[in-house]
């Protein structure tokens, strides 16, 4: 099967003639079927503009951009401002995405496992909850490719880990490829096929074990960045400081070995 | 009954009705300064209206149309807050507009009717254009309602789905255009958007959807019409000014009736 989309040398510049900013340089890159492919980087290195770019919402100044025919997209942004004043339900909400049955809407939401939510006002549901709603929006649409900027914002650890296996076993299910950004390094690139690092231009891809040893990498974020992508892939039960350096496990929290390299 | 008084009730509930709906949207949206902006610049149609010797429903609504393009393509340069650029678009329209109308000496202008309305000097033509005009926008509205809720909540993710943002974004400002238009005569430029949102927000704790909220919103303000002409009949107050306390007085009533709003 061919690549869901195909970027070839995009750039993309911001502002007028007298003062440009070049956001996007020379990139190029596939997302394939069944992939989840990871978008790293610091802040205000392009990624959002890249999503964007991807989603057809901004056009690229030159570059070429391949899209599947007949590819449907499934977009989860990263955060929803609904006015209170809105009287919204999470039915209701999910029936703007277009004319569903019932019966879809509670498929949607037992894959994410938030059935339960269906009556509730959308301005109370938890950072979590939210996330899942919007995740089983995106699912409605029976997308080839799901686009998820920042999935995890606002979630709790323990939600994150929750949330981050949810959409591996979608991807499994449905076989739809998968684009997450994050902007710092989190437990999510463990779970990737691929991991692309950018600031403006592509500084690395590949793995994420290849990856984590780009010297590009490193310089991007540092040795620490690099350890702690390291931790996640040898799974190591202790966890570092700011330095970097391994410190002991705390005697007040029990199951401390999982996850957090970096708070 | 009186034919005037008649015509003021016909009148009066008409823009109540159509004032309903499109104010949900104000409120939801958080566009109670824009419209306002907007609703000062109809003094402009109107001065620009009588030296076209075009109609001067149609210059409102052209001038609003107008104004309100200028304002979204000022806004995205981003060159002042938003809300320093409303203050200086409203109060510059409205001077603009008064200074106008004083070179037009030949004309007589009942300056004051057009600042606050006369509902009692409704005429046949105007009820024409109320219900014409009514029809237009519950039309509109009506087949635009779920692309309008989508926007509402996410233009992005609404994009993503297939709605033309640009195009809904647009038509309702002319729907706001509209519905300014055709309100002046009855309430005034500078009332007009407290019989947009005041309704709408005596709505909200009573509705748990939104179709809900845009229906007992025009009920709301039917209902402060028909209050409003009942006092100024009575006593003898101004009539555009009764209905819009009538307006505040039921939102009162409806924050301390209804204690926690049940979605």
């Amino acid at each position: 099967m061919g690549a869901l989309i195909e970027l070839q040398r995009i750039n993309l510049a911001l502002g007028d003639h007298q003062e440009q900013r070049q956001l996007l340089s020379d990139i190029s890159l596939r997302l394939e079927p069944g992939q989840i492919t990871t978008l790293i980087g610091p802040n205000g290195c392009g990624k959002t503009t890249l999503v964007k770019l991807i989603l057809g919402l901004v056009q690229p100044d030159s570059g070429k951009l391949i899209r599947q025919p007949g590819l449907r997209i499934g977009y989860m942004p990263q955060r929803l401002h609904i006015d209170p004043t809105l009287p919204l339900t999470v039915r209701r909400f999910l029936h703007l995405a277009g004319r569903y049955q019932e019966q879809h809407l509670i498929d949607a939401l037992t894959q994410v496992r938030a059935d339960y939510l269906m009556d509730n006002p959308m301005q109370q549901l938890s950072g979590g909850e939210m996330q899942r709603v919007l995740l089983a929006r995106a699912l409605l649409r029976q997308p080839d490719l799901l686009i998820l900027d920042e999935p995890v914002q606002g979630v709790d650890v323990n939600g994150q880990v929750e949330l981050y296996a949810l959409i591996a076993e979608l991807r499994d299910r449905f076989g739809c490829g998968v684009l997450m950004v994050s902007h710092d390094l989190h437990l999510v690139m463990a779970g990737s096929d691929n991991v692309i690092c950018l600031n403006h231009h592509i500084c690395c891809s590949g793995h994420p074990q290849q990856v984590s040893n780009d010297p590009a990498f490193i310089a991007l974020f540092g040795r620490k960045g690099a350890d702690t992508l390291a931790v996640y892939n040898h799974h190591h039960n202790h966890r570092h400081d700011d330095h970097g350096n391994v410190i002991s496990d705390h005697p007040h929290e029990p199951d401390d070995h999982c996850c957090a390299g970096e708070h | 009954m009186a034919d005037f008084l008649i015509r003021a009730l016909l009148g009066g509930l008409g823009v109540a009705a159509i004032a309903g709906p499109l104010g949900s949207f104000v409120v939801w949206r958080r566009m109670a300064y824009f419209g306002d902006t907007l609703a000062h610049s109809a003094l402009l149609g109107i001065a620009l209206g009588i030296l076209a010797d075009i109609d001067l429903n149609l210059a409102v609504i052209l001038c609003c149309v107008l104004l309100a393009l200028l304002l979204v393509s000022l806004q995205r340069k981003r060159f002042i807050a938003t809300d320093t650029l409303l203050g200086i678009m409203a109060h510059s329209t409205l001077s603009l507009g008064l200074v106008a109308l004083s070179f037009l000496p030949e004309v007589r202008v009942d300056l004051m009717g057009y600042l606050f309305g006369d509902l009692l000097a409704v005429s046949q033509e105007d009820l024409y254009w109320i219900y014409g005009g009514g029809i237009l926008v519950l039309g509109m509205l009506y087949k635009l309602w779920n692309p309008l809720l989508a926007i509402t909540i996410d233009e992005e993710l609404a994009q993503v789905e297939g709605v033309n943002v640009t195009q809904v974004r647009l038509a309702l400002m002319l729907l706001v255009g509209i519905v300014i238009a055709v309100a002046m005569k009855i309430i005034g430029v500078l009332l007009i958007t407290s019989l947009l949102i005041i309704p709408a927000a005596a709505a909200r704790r009573l509705s748990s959807t939104p179709e809900r909220m845009a229906a007992m919103a025009s009920l709301t303000g039917m209902v402060s019409v028909c209050l409003g002409l009942a006092a100024s009949y009575q006593w003898d107050t101004p009539a555009g000014p009764s209905v819009v306390v009538c307006a505040a007085l039921l939102f009162l009533l409806s924050q301390l009736l209804v204690r926690r709003p049940s979605v």
